[in-house]
């Protein structure tokens, strides 16, 4: 099955009018020695329902379905209106590709230059770009940008960034030009910071709440990254935007993240949605693809893509990104999804976040062996410091039906007894209360 | 009368609010209790819409667009084949969908099934020995390639000498962007007369300071490299790694293996041959297979088949070049294109290139009549006309494009490869009928006839869209790239 709908008539008369007798005579430029006898030998075909049945299964092997999740570090599991499943999954938009010819895309187009308004609005910021793969590769983005802007190397990773955004980092730059600055407390420290960087900084990059779920101060990060000449990066949680003062109004030159929490599923982690909103001196070093407002020739309203300059299908090796696919059907999702909660269902989202996430913090400061490990404010999100491996307590979450949190020590050995535990709008009283059993369970098995 | 289009946020008001929250079920606290501090927003200017509207309002705009399902896409070098709904179905199944990357490998081992699954499917496919699945698109791939090929030079002890990446005059414009994104510089090479590679210019760009040569096969212009295996020998002689850009590869998919041309590292953009959907300008996957001496440099972390037939990821891998992703790639777009290559099996892909190359080189001898054909080898999965033709009275391939929009059809590609003038590049796919490419030939026919008889209606194309020529100098003179707030 190939989806192919030809007739051995339309084959004759196409090779006919090609002048073939044989379709291999069109594959004379192939040397014969890599032509395959065989086609690669995978298995297939499958019908829908074999199809059906296998993926089916295998999907079940994933326990997420049947566990309530707690998990958050990056990835969250929020409401998703029905709505935006219904119109995101569309033909008209999902089969469509990138607005190339804008005549006939003013609706992927339109959706675009909404999703540019409200995260300009959300950030604080004055534009954003149309999306880029993820929150890590769209940081990356903005550390380029900065060091294209100043003219300098050196990035400055202000306290506890998610640690694959870092990883990511290090990947794209040279790990030499990455300075991670971390402190006990959970929370960026500005001396130690001031210390640090200095005037080869191109940048400083902080993340808000940061991983821990932790809420920085981003007008003194905002300042000290000024006092060096260096841009101010804020990676920004979309959601806390709806409900803390966004950094672009307090001196961030560039707001960047991941904004899968906006309607989009958690998939595993993919696909995302990057976003980067900038401010307006910075517009022509944004990387990705930009749409903007014009007329048609009867003065009808319409959208474009527009500073196509900076992309690299006009400007190649000086373009400002390599990027060409982005997130596009994410952006629409995340779109749907602010439209439909609109000023008062995102800010309502965000703040029952805080609401359950501290009556759930309270909660398991309550049950002996555990304490909260910080004491900054959070938003959804904080880190419980176990009396058991954290691993322990996740695998406890299975008779409560929860998954309670995730295992910092996958990511460092000394935070193996650290649970980071998200509690988002989703989850109910009762719920919380199988996590909390499932923690005095997992505590007194000690 | 029509109703003009309105955005969001001049919809609505006050007092209207879309679908409603449960209301706290813990005991609140007042915000500046909980968050200390914390200065919180004044204001978020959003807008404030019913249910029905915003249902509305972007079921509106949907119909406004062209798309795959509606009508032929043509639009060379992106494989705007038909997406299979059981894809979408399966990919969107609450086990993989609600799986959380974090939650560690027990609880996932399903995702991490299928992800090795397609890493060997597409390993099998390319003839290459191992694939990671974490670029999210070709672009990422490409970068993620370059790294690779960095990061074997360092090991070797020239990563300071190699500096220079040489890409041919055809090349895709995130070429030369991923070369510079990845340190090194650019050498173009001019094409040969009949479009190829010219092994003269290669030969004398290739040196010592070479890192990679970055070629794409088919090239730009629809043309398999004839002499492709000389380029990989010359390349290698010089020390350098030879890259290829994967994005047609669905004119080979199931008949040649490019990692049996000599390629040490190729990125596979899944939503071109792998016919996972193209999402308005994504998200496709970029996944980049790679010859045995680059795998030790793949990115972390590299699932894993154990003994017991368990799927760990494994993140000790010391002379990795690190992650590219946050997590896991496109992980639901690769489900797409499991679903998609199991479907098939052998002979169906197979059939792919087949009927891709058939329909490219049907049309191609059909449009010869009526429009330039600058490179009059069969062509591949695609090929390129020229405009130029049309110059004499007037008109440009962008009218031909616009005109094109009227016959419910997309335009093809159009001014690019570079290297031929008033390009329109076309791609069919095998997906399309007989009965599609002949409504396609005879809307391009009827529109050489109309440049001759009447210019003037292909200037003012196209007259049955929502919207007419957009004014790009205006938009990009002071661009307005947000709502105002009415």
């Amino acid at each position: 099955m190939s989806f192919v709908g030809l007739t051995r008539d339309e084959e004759q008369r196409m090779l006919k009018e090609i002048g073939v007798a044989r379709f291999e005579e069109l594959l004379a430029a192939v040397p014969q020695e890599v032509l395959l006898e065989h086609p690669p030998r995978i298995p297939g075909p499958l019908s829908e329902i074999e199809l059906r049945r296998l993926l089916g299964n295998w999907s079940r092997e994933n326990h997420a379905a049947e566990l309530v999740s707690f998990q958050g570090g990056g990835i969250y599991d929020h409401w998703i209106p029905a709505a935006v499943d219904a119109l995101a999954s569309r033909s008209e938009f999902v089969t469509a590709y990138t607005p190339y010819q804008p005549e006939v895309a003013q609706g992927t187009l339109t959706a675009i230059f909404e999703f540019q308004s409200m995260m300009a609005e959300l950030t604080g910021c004055d534009v954003a770009n149309a999306s880029m793969y993820d929150g890590a590769t769209a940081t990356v983005e903005a550390a380029l940008l900065a060091r294209r802007q100043t003219g300098r190397k050196r990035v400055v990773v202000a306290g506890m960034v998610h640690p694959h955004t870092v990883a990511v980092l290090r990947t794209y730059l040279d790990a030499a030009e990455v300075t991670v600055v971390e402190d006990s407390s959970g929370l960026a420290a500005v001396a130690d910071l001031r210390a640090a960087a200095g005037p080869d900084t191109a940048c400083m990059i902080y993340q808000q709440p940061n991983f821990f779920g932790l809420l920085e101060d981003s007008v003194a990060l905002h300042a000290l990254a000024h006092d060096m000449g260096a841009l101010a990066v804020a990676v920004c949680d979309p959601i806390a935007l709806a409900l803390i003062e966004p950094p672009g109004r307090t001196g961030a030159d560039l707001v960047v993240g991941e904004a899968q929490c906006l309607g989009n599923p958690m998939s595993f982690g993919g696909p995302l949605l990057g976003y980067f909103a900038a401010k307006q001196a910075l517009l022509r070093g944004l990387p990705g693809r930009l749409v903007a407002e014009t007329v048609d020739r009867q003065g009808r309203r319409g959208f474009v893509l527009t500073l196509q300059t900076r992309e690299q299908h006009i400007r190649r090796e000086k373009a400002t990104s390599n990027i060409c696919t982005n997130q596009g059907l994410m952006a629409l999702r995340a779109t749907i999804h602010m439209g439909l909660l609109g000023r008062l269902g995102l800010r309502e989202v965000a703040e029952l976040c805080v609401q359950k996430s501290h009556h759930a913090a309270r909660f398991a400061a309550a049950i002996p062996g555990y304490a909260l490990e910080f004491e900054a404010p959070f938003f959804r999100e904080f880190v419980l410091r176990c009396p058991v491996e954290a691993r322990r307590v996740v695998e406890a979450g299975t008779e409560f039906g929860v998954s309670p949190g995730i295992n910092l020590g996958r990511f460092r050995p000394e935070w193996r007894d650290l649970l980071l535990v998200a509690v988002t709008e989703l989850r109910n009283a009762d719920e919380i209360d199988r996590w909390a059993r499932t923690l005095q369970k997992a505590g007194g098995a000690r | 009368m029509i109703m003009p289009r309105r955005l969001l946020i001049e919809q609505g008001g006050a007092g209207h609010r879309g679908p409603a929250l449960p209301a706290c079920d813990v005991p609140k606290r007042p915000l500046a209790e909980l968050l200390p501090g914390v200065a919180l927003r004044a204001e978020l200017v959003f807008p404030q819409v019913s249910e029905p509207e915003v249902v509305r309002h972007f079921t509106e705009l949907s119909t406004l667009n062209h798309h795959v399902d509606r009508g032929f896409y043509p639009l060379g070098s992106c494989t705007m084949k038909h997406n299979p709904k059981i894809d979408e179905e399966l990919a969107g199944l609450a086990g993989f969908a609600k799986a959380h990357p974090l939650a560690g490998d027990d609880a996932t081992q399903g995702c991490l099934r299928a992800m090795v699954e397609v890493q060997r499917l597409l390993a099998d496919i390319t003839g290459f020995a191992a694939v990671t699945t974490q670029p999210a698109a070709g672009a990422h791939g490409e970068m993620t390639g370059l790294l690779l090929i960095r990061a074997y030079h360092r090991s070797r002890g020239e990563g300071e000498q190699r500096r220079r990446v040489i890409v041919p005059d055809s090349a895709h414009g995130t070429n030369p962007a991923s070369a510079s994104l990845a340190g090194y510089e650019t050498v173009v090479i001019p094409s040969g007369a009949d479009a190829t590679v010219d092994l003269e210019a290669l030969a004398k760009a290739l040196d010592d300071r070479t890192a990679a040569v970055m070629l794409t096969v088919p090239n730009t212009v629809g043309l398999f490299e004839p002499r492709v295996l000389e380029v990989a020998r010359l390349a290698h002689a010089a020390g350098a790694q030879c890259y290829m850009d994967g994005a047609n590869l669905n004119a080979l998919v199931g008949r040649v293996r490019p990692g049996d041309l000599g390629f040490d590292v190729m990125h596979i953009n899944v939503h071109k041959t792998f016919s996972t959907p193209h999402g308005g300008g994504g998200p496709g996957a970029g996944p980049v297979a790679v010859a045995k001496h680059l795998e030790p440099f793949l990115p972390v972390p590299v699932a894993v088949v154990q003994q017991d037939g368990r799927v760990r990821l494994d993140w000790d891998r010391p002379r990795s070049i690190g992650r590219v992703h946050s997590f896991n790639g496109n992980f639901s777009v690769l489900l797409r294109a499991l679903a998609y290559m199991l479907t098939l099996g052998p002979e169906g892909l197979a059939e792919v290139s087949r009927v891709a190359i058939l329909n490219a080189n049907y049309l191609m001898r059909r449009l010869a009549k009526s429009y330039d054909l600058p490179n009059p080898q069969h062509c591949m999965h695609e090929f390129v006309l020229s405009g130029r033709g049309l110059r004499r009275y007037g008109v440009k391939t962008l009218d031909v494009a616009k005109r094109l929009l009227d016959f419910g059809v997309h335009a093809p590609t159009v001014y690019f490869p570079l290297i031929v003038e008033e390009a329109l590049m076309i791609e069919p796919t095998e997906t399309e009928t007989f009965d599609r490419l002949e409504h396609f030939a005879s809307a391009m026919e009827r529109i050489a006839a109309e440049a001759a008889e009447d210019a003037e209606l292909l200037h003012q194309a196209p007259h049955t869209t929502p919207v007419g020529r957009l004014d790009e100098a205006r938009a990009s003179r002071e661009p307005r790239l947000r709502w105002s707030v009415p």
